[in-house]
């Protein structure tokens, strides 16, 4: 089936659709986006496997021949970040049933969830850079309604500055874009690429390949340019918070990787040089923050700054093992994110409060939660053999073969000031004398604690099956690698 | 023509760029939609202005437009309107549960939670 790669952009897209005709039925929401979002997994998990047997697998929409209509691509990164994408989903959508609330469900909640994975599945699935904009607007236009559903005061005044960041990023992308097609006169990502080689990235190029990193160094928060992330994230609901965190500043980080891989390769002693400097700045920054606040939601916000230039580091090197390294390091961090923040979620449910010096001694009747948050934050920092280990690893050893030997021992500190970060949230809110707190019997923390589990345990798979993954995650990066056979795969009527 | 285009998106920029710096939430929203304005007549602009045929197999003509311009900017204007609406509700909704418009009045101190 040749529409196959259309699937996981194409359900969730139903899904909202359906669901917008009867906002008041909670428990059919619930049902049909549970139901739909689980098979959105099954059917990317089939379009990984496809991807590994058959190669890369291409659409063009409504058959008009690549170059000159859109087409979609699946390699084996955008197949394996499509199936993060869904496990995460529908990890969130479970803590939602059960802490969102009814007054946000009637509101169109679940609808917009769904048009956030259009949108994130669709920008990654994209072979067209045009289209990749209208992805990221699908995507973004969701996460605004995200953000202020509910109304709250912080919701309001975060969804402004984080909706008018997003609206100049949105023009500089499209402005980029148009540059771009002045130079190269052709949209196809494939077909950028092969123009560009043609006529050996002149210095427009490289102008191009900067404001390229502006837009997506908004989106993916890198150094100069997250400014507005701890803010906006801290604003919407835990699950709401938890998708953005896991899922959208990824695909800045993915739209990076892939136009630095594929574009913007031939000449890399400036861009990629400015991409190493900012990508270990971003880390340190984020490490300031991390260790600085004493608010357990901001503390995992920063550390996604931390891990977004500890993938951005390994792609600034362009080594094969860097590269590797960050794919592995990039899904691994998607899936560690999301539960960590669940957990939070569910550490405030019982408290009340994201104030660390009001939480304490959370061990002595919820072990379980205390110990899943140990193994996560284990896996964060990178202990092996959990699956923030072999990126880590892998980003670090590239470093050190492009004697970029100060940004390599910068990566590998902040594994330690992680821990420590993290840790801090442990030793404060776990140990110490157990206090009661307002209401903690009704909140269901059995059922929420599913999501976050499922999530650790998967990742705990993913670390220590790494040898079964590897397979899958060198495809992917062998057309990071070799342009040529992402060229070849969509120009292939040629 | 080119160099006129280019300057009346530069005179565009500025304008929005200065109005996005003010401190009055709706000068900030007229500040995104010049600024989108200045991104589609760019867009325009790039596609280089040459005048010709339509592009259409047919039509034999030495020179033709280029359509793909005018569909990234029918697209791009499509998406500036909707994110314009939602901004303009979201700022009146903002208006009545903050009491205010001005920016700087919005900061995200502790006291303001």
């Amino acid at each position: 089936m040749i529409n196959f790669l259309l699937l996981p952009i194409l359900i969730p897209l139903m899904t909202g659709v359906l669901l917008i005709f009867f906002p008041k039925q909670i428990k059919w929401q619930r049902w049909m986006a549970g139901i739909l979002s689980f098979i959105t997994i099954i059917v990317s998990t089939m379009l990984v496997q496809k991807v590994k047997t058959n190669g890369i697998q291409t659409l063009n929409v409504s058959s008009w021949d690549a170059p000159f209509g859109i087409t979609l691509v699946s390699d084996m990164l955008s197949a394996l970040l499509v199936l993060t994408t869904s496990i995460v989903a529908f990890a969130c959508l479970l803590f939602s049933f059960r802490s969102i609330g009814e007054e946000r469900e009637k509101f169109y909640y679940y609808p917009c969830f769904s048009f956030l994975i259009v949108g994130v599945n669709g920008a990654f699935t994209t072979g067209d850079i045009f289209n990749l904009f209208v992805f990221f607007e699908v995507m973004l236009m969701a996460s605004y309604a995200l953000m202020v559903l509910g109304g709250t005061k912080i919701q309001l005044r975060e969804t402004i500055k984080y909706l008018l960041v997003n609206v100049i990023s949105s023009a500089l992308f499209v402005i980029t874009v148009a540059y771009l097609y002045s130079v190269v006169g052709t949209l196809n990502m494939a077909h950028i690429s092969e123009r560009i080689s043609e006529v050996g990235q002149p210095g427009i190029i490289t102008v191009i390949a900067i404001l390229f990193l502006i837009v997506f160094g908004v989106k993916g928060a890198i150094f100069p340019l997250f400014f507005w992330l701890p803010g906006s994230y801290y604003a919407p609901p835990v699950p709401v918070m938890a998708l953005f965190g896991a899922l959208l500043t990824k695909v800045g980080v993915y739209s990076i990787m892939r136009t630095y891989t594929l574009f913007f390769y031939h000449d890399t002693g400036y861009t990629h040089q400015i991409l190493a400097i900012l990508a270990i700045l971003s880390i340190i920054f984020g490490v300031i923050g991390a260790i600085a606040y004493s608010d357990i939601k901001k503390i995992v916000i920063y550390n996604i700054i931390i891990a977004v230039g500890a993938i951005l580091f390994g792609v600034s090197t362009m080594t094969p093992d860097a590269l590797t390294g960050s794919v592995f390091y990039l899904i691994h961090d998607m899936l560690i994110k999301a539960a960590l923040f669940l957990l939070v979620g569910v550490m405030i449910a019982i408290t009340g409060t994201s104030n660390l010096k009001d939480i304490s001694g959370l061990i002595k009747r919820y072990p379980g939660l205390a110990w899943t948050f140990f193994v996560s934050a284990l896996a964060l920092a990178g202990i092996p053999p959990l699956s923030g280990f072999v990126g880590k690893l892998l980003i670090i050893k590239g470093g050190f073969e492009a004697e970029q030997y100060g940004g390599a021992a910068i990566v590998l500190m902040s594994s330690l000031l992680i821990l420590f970060s993290i840790m801090k949230i442990f030793i404060n809110g776990f140990w110490g004398a157990p206090r009661a707190y307002e209401g903690e019997e009704k909140v269901p923390v059995r059922t929420l604690m599913i999501a976050p589990v499922a999530l650790v345990i998967i990742s705990v798979l993913y670390g220590v099956g790494s040898e079964l993954v590897f397979p899958y995650i060198s495809q992917a990066t062998e057309t990071l690698v070799n342009p040529e056979i992402y060229i070849e795969a969509v120009l292939k009527e040629r | 023509m080119e160099i006129l285009m280019a300057l009346v998106i530069g005179i565009l920029f500025m304008c929005a760029t200065y109005l996005m710096l003010s401190k009055s939430l709706l000068r900030i929203i007229v500040g995104t939609g010049l600024l989108s304005h200045g991104a589609h007549l760019l867009i325009l602009t790039m596609g280089s202005l040459k005048r010709g045929a339509v592009p259409l197999l047919g039509e034999n003509a030495s020179s033709y437009t280029d359509p793909i311009p005018q569909a990234l900017i029918l697209t791009a204007i499509v998406i500036s309107f909707g994110v314009t609406a939602f901004f303009l509700v979201l700022a009146y909704r903002a208006y009545q549960e903050l009491g205010t418009d001005n920016m700087d009045k919005m900061r995200g101190n502790k006291g303001n939670d």
